[in-house]
């Protein structure tokens, strides 16, 4: 499903009726009236009205749409958390049976983390990327709306479940196996499992799509060290995405086969381990936390300093401590299952780990300080987007929630330095301090400066000013509110409440805090029913927002007009200091008028400028896609396989799965990519393309590394730790688990093994040669030179596919044991792989045979080569997995 | 300080009202840990408001000074001893010395417990109730029958995972005789609330009897149902 992105170009065939018109009208822009140049771009870049929405890919509509679909996530799951808080707000409470509890405390915990918290940020950063970037989009906006489409689908799929009460109710970590099929026979638990696996496929797509947009779509100039501190934040979090998120994917899976099949992975008297759904679980589940935390602290990162009238202070040392607290974040998962029996010394180990993330955390909180400590003593601008603030208020209302976020935030990374202390957790774990715990953290670390984020970002999103006195009152009540609901659980938790309980005797002692903590959740939420209101009411009565109306100094405040236009900016700006000490007001007036790179229209293309990782030197002009509804089509049949396998009709599955295929095979067709413009003359407008300011660059198409390829060198490193945590899984099982070595060792022939290994040897080289071909020869030509090549490509995968099917069919039952399963599961890996491979490399063939591919347009064949690269030594350590996993087990067997 | 748990925080299954070393040296290292807390709390606040409410004072302290003092010079110091702390504290009370263990098996199930004595041939298996002797060590190997528990006697100690197709132990010590609530901690279904028992800890001259297969002995508890 997770085909790799493939050339984002234009879709719409009638846009070449400009490109007859060779080409730039006023090839630098300047001079021309801004008007006509805002007309031009905006009939390129519009979203059409009615139907046509549901075709939108402009980051600012599939940005929005992520904001608004998590709050209306946000007001299901804070619907949930009420409940719960009616049921516990008395003794031996008849609200709720257990079963109803038990599905509400999960739905409310999964959608606040995974419906709520995730693409909220996701959409946060998409909306704002690309403006504090300098680019006109995302890399891939076809991919963001997928994304947005894939995550709506499973987000509802998850709470009409709800609704009809077939929720997942084993608690939002859904441990094993309390989850597998005999504790949990209904289809609850198999909601959950591809529920969340369906959205994760978004959070991948907008990891990959973040990533690639922050490495090469920036202004010319803007080189890595000076990119605003927000980007820094967001390719560290999309990083920890790609790598954190598969182990949940592939736990999900191996469930999910456990549930539906009977392979017993997570099942100890078939060899399986319930610990292994635990460490894969929570191998994700930890990172996931500071996945959470880190844009949260990247926004406030960015209007601190706007605040503070200076730029952020210890900018080097910021950047430093995100990324070490996104690799100390991996090596914490231990932390969850303190009390599951490990010795005490790595535990210990662990602990140290986890204590030691207070230090990063602590640099960016004085960082902060001291932003706060440089503030120019009279900040000019007036506290609010209008002149004059009220006087009595020091703070502006962001400010407010930065000073929510700070108390908060503060004391929940206090009591986790305290959960990290081994001793300490064995008392704590799974009570009600947990409780406490997770919510001053999340919510100190998420929620207040995303609300911070909103009313800062408010201007730029909507158009309307915000000034407000229930701005105010609202967070007077969230914050009072929260603090009454969730202080008080420290203290019911260490007076024994576990957490998850549905009732509880009078004579515990715990009654008054419940009752306390349940009225306050009420203050709470009168609280966000304030801002809601407060919020609508500005969408719809308040005053139009003024340029700039906090004089920040990144770029997209930079943009012509609030809101911003589709197209973004008119010209990009060249970037010659950092680019969070700009001066937006100054820049604006400048790009409107054209006066930047790219600032003309042409060809009815949707150009932005790729640059150089490092450097940031403008390298390539990217053309982006067009609006379309592939996206949605392609996630509606996406959508069809979960449900296909939810309701177990696995044909309809495999049918779903191949309309996927067929649907993403579309996507590569664009217009501007049927010719090499580099070779044309100028006089037929072709030729290093007019970029303005003197620059001629390449298409995307023609330069060497396009953002395609990009985008599959990070669904490598996705892909990569997914294989990487299905190898895991099963070293551990072998070391570790009940039963192993297993009674009859799972034998496997090995003429198709030696058979996989050379057709993969085989069809990397045929793939490299392909490019060779294609290379040299000129023109036309290199359709029919690289195509014998592609031929062999295409054998070689279907060969290895047959080889893994021989293999896996060759396992014993693979219901009897773990050891098969797990072979099995690695093999199949290996063979949707090459299968993958064989689709490349059709692909290619079309693409030659179309005339898309020549000796300046190599993508497809540079796709197929950088998935065969790859697939060789991923391949080689599939063949030998086998093996290792005896030699392990057996060692581990020999042992005393 | 801990006398402070013996009020209104206490409770039959409050961890503020320890009843055995391991859970006072817990406690303890609570009520340590929450004066530290409370005072680096008090300090970053201050220091926050302080710069946010009169910067032209705060400006004095150079961005490089706030963020090696308060970033690294801050916590390390106290999270280098914390950390040895909690490792010997954790051995301490992981693997307590001193005599012989008495051994008992608890077996998790959906939704009971069940207690037996292999140690003490003729001891009845008891459901809900443990008997132990008092003051001295009490080492339970955990076993479960279907999915995930968690045995938790918070007066005497932290919790241990009851996880299928494996065997954990834990070791915890009463002071005094007397009776103790019990809990399931990890959610296992719908009967997790009421997953309680109860812990009698008996004089050792008195323990035999109670360990005795008496025709009412195993009778589920109902005095000591926290969760209910
Ligand atoms: C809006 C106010 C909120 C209230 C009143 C609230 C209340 C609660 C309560 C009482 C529980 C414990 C349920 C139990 O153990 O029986 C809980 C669990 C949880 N909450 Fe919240 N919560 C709120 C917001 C949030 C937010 C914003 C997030 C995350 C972004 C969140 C994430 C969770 C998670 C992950 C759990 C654990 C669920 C589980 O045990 O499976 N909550 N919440
Ligand atoms: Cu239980
Ligand atoms: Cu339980």
């Amino acid at each position: 499903m997770t085909n790799p992105p493939r050339r984002q170009t234009a879709s719409d065939a009638t846009q070449t009726a400009a490109a007859a018109g060779a080409g730039v009208s006023d090839p630098l822009g300047l001079g021309s009236d801004p008007l006509a140049l805002d007309a031009a771009l905006r009939r390129i870049w519009a979203t059409g009205p009615g139907w046509q929405r549901l075709a939108a890919v402009n980051h600012s509509i599939v940005g929005r749409r992520f904001m608004v679909t998590a709050l209306v996530f946000f007001a299901i799951a804070g619907t949930l958390a009420m409940l719960i808080r009616i049921q516990l707000a008395t003794p031996d409470s008849g609200f709720m049976e257990p079963g109803l509890y038990a599905q509400v405390f999960t739905m409310h915990g999964t959608v606040m983390m995974f419906l709520f918290a995730i693409p909220l940020f996701e959409g946060l950063a998409m909306y704002l990327l690309p403006k504090m970037l300098g680019a006109r989009d995302m890399a891939f906006p076809r991919m963001s709306a997928y994304g947005y489409w894939c995550y709506l689908f499973g987000g509802t799929l998850l709470i009409v479940a709800m609704l009809a009460g077939a929720a997942p109710a084993g608690g939002w970590f859904m441990y094993t196996p309390l989850s597998s099929k005999p504790w949990s026979p209904g289809i609850g638990a198999d909601v959950w499992l591809l529920g969340i696996t369906f959205v994760e496929i978004s959070a991948i797509s907008a990891a990959v799509e973040i990533t690639v947009t922050i490495l090469i779509l920036r202004a010319p100039g803007m080189s890595l060290d000076r990119m605003p501190v927000f980007a820094w934040y967001m390719l560290t979090v999309a990083a920890m995405m790609l790598v954190g998120f598969p182990p949940l994917i592939l736990g999900s899976l191996l469930l999910e086969a456990e549930r539906a099949f009977g392979l017993p992975f997570f099942d100890p008297a078939g060899g399986g381990d319930p610990l292994l759904w635990q460490h894969l679980f929570w191998l994700f589940g930890h990172p996931e936390v500071y996945i959470i935390f880190l844009p949260a602290a990247g926004a406030l990162s960015t209007l601190i300093p706007v605040f503070a009238g200076r730029p952020l202070a210890g900018y080097r040392a910021v950047v430093a401590a995100l990324v070490a607290m996104a690799f100390l974040s991996f090596g914490l998962w231990v932390h969850h299952m303190y009390a599951t029996g490990l010795p005490h010394l790595s535990l210990a180990l662990f602990s140290a780990a986890s204590t030691l993330v207070a230090v990063p955390t602590a640099v960016q909180i004085f960082a902060w300080i001291a932003t706060l400590a440089q503030r120019r003593p009279n900040p000019g601008p007036p506290a609010g987007p209008r002149a004059p603030a009220p006087v009595s208020a020091p703070v502006s209302v962001p400010m407010l929630h930065v000073f929510g976020f700070f108390f908060v935030f503060v004391m929940g990374g206090l009591t986790g330095v305290m959960l990290a202390i081994v001793p300490f957790d064995l008392q704590a774990h799974d009570t009600h301090f947990v409780v406490a715990h997770l919510h001053y953290v999340l919510i100190g670390g998420f929620l207040f400066p995303m609300l911070a984020a909103g009313y800062h970002w408010l201007p730029l999103i909507t158009g309307r000013a915000h000034d407000g006195p229930a701005a105010r009152l609202g967070f007077w009540l969230v914050f009072a509110g929260f603090n009454g609901t969730f202080f008080v659980m420290h203290v019911t938790g260490l007076m024994g409440m576990p957490r998850r309980v549905h009732a509880y005797g009078a004579e515990s002692g715990w009654h008054w805090l419940n009752l306390l903590s349940s009225v306050s959740s009420f203050v709470m939420a009168i609280g966000f029913a304030v801002i809601l209101i407060d919020a609508v009411m500005t969408l719809r009565f308040g005053r139009k927002a003024q340029a700039d109306p906090w004089q920040a100094a990144t770029l997209e405040w930079a943009v012509p007009a609030l809101p911003p236009p589709p197209y973004t900016f008119a010209a990009l700006p060249r970037i010659t200091s950092r680019a969070d000490r700009l001066e937006p007001r100054k820049i604006a007036p400048l790009l409107a008028r054209g006066e930047g790179v790219l600032g003309l229209a042409r060809n009815g293309w949707m150009e932005t400028v790729g640059v150089t990782v490092a450097g940031g030197e403008p390298e390539q002009i990217v053309i982006l896609p067009q609006q379309t509804y592939l996206p949605l089509w392609t996630a509606l049949a996406t959508g069809a396989v979960f449900l296909s396998l939810l309701f177990k009709i696995y044909p309809a599955a495999i049918l779903a799965a191949l309309v996927v295929l067929v649907l993403f095979l579309r996507w590569p067709v664009g217009e501007h990519a049927a010719a090499d413009w580099g070779a044309m003359p100028a006089t037929a407008g072709g030729g290093a393309m007019p970029a303005g300011e003197g620059l001629s660059l390449p298409l995307s198409s023609e330069a060497p590394v396009p953002p395609a390829l990009w985008a599959l060198r990070m669904l490598a490193v996705a892909d990569g730790a997914l294989l990487a945590s299905l190898l895991f899984g099963g070293l551990f099982l072998a070391l570790s688990a009940p039963g192993w070595p297993p009674p009859l060792w799972p034998a496997l022939p090995r003429a198709p093994g030696i058979l996989a290994a050379l057709a993969l040897a085989g069809a990397w080289g045929a793939a490299r040669m392909a490019g060779r071909a294609a290379g040299r020869a000129a023109g036309r030509a290199a359709g029919r030179a690289a195509a014998p090549a592609c031929v062999a490509a295409l054998a070689g995968n279907l060969a290895a596919l047959a080889a893994c099917g021989w293999m896996i069919a060759a396992l014993p039952p693979l219901q009897t044991h773990a050891a098969q399963a797990v072979l099995a599961a690695a093999l199949i890996w290996l063979g949707l792989h090459a299968l993958i491979g064989a689709v490349l490399a059709v692909n290619a063939l079309r693409r030659l045979a179309s005339g898309h591919v020549s000796a300046r347009r190599r993508i497809d064949l540079d796709l197929m080569r950088l998935w065969q690269a790859g697939l060789l030594p991923a391949g080689l350590v599939v063949l030998g997995f086998p093996a290792m996993l005896r030699a392990l087990a057996e060692a581990a067997a020999g042992a005393p | 300080m801990p006398l402070v748990g013996c009020g209104w925080t206490g409770g039959p299954l409050s961890a503020l009202d320890p009843a055995g070393p391991q859970a006072r040296a817990m406690a303890a290292l609570w009520w340590t840990m929450l004066a530290a807390a409370a005072a680096l709390f008090v300090l970053v606040m201050a220091l926050y408001l302080w710069a946010l409410l009169r910067p032209e004072a705060a400006a004095r302290v150079p961005p490089r000074r706030w963020i090696l003092w308060g970033g690294i010079f801050l916590p390390l110091p106290i999270l280098l001893p914390l950390g040895a702390a909690a490792l010997v504290l954790g051995e301490a009370v992981l693997r307590p010395a001193g005599t012989e263990p008495f051994r008992v098996t608890a077996e998790a199930r959906q939704w009971h417990w069940l207690f037996s004595y292999p140690a003490n041939p003729g001891a009845a298996e008891s459901v809900d109730l443990l008997h132990i002797p008092a003051g001295r060590p009490v080492e339970v190997t955990l076993t479960s029958a279907d999915v995930v528990h968690s045995f938790w006697i918070p007066r005497l100690g932290g919790k241990i995972d009851a996880i299928p197709g494996r065997e954990t132990r834990i070791v915890l010590i009463a002071d005094a005789p007397g009776s103790y609530g019990g809990q399931c901690a990890e959610y296992c279904g719908t009967g997790h609330s009421f997953m309680a028992f109860e812990v009698l800890a008996h004089p050792q001259e008195a323990l035999a009897e109670a360990l005795a297969p008496v025709p009412s002995a195993p009778v589920p508890s109902t005095a000591q149902e926290p969760a209910r």
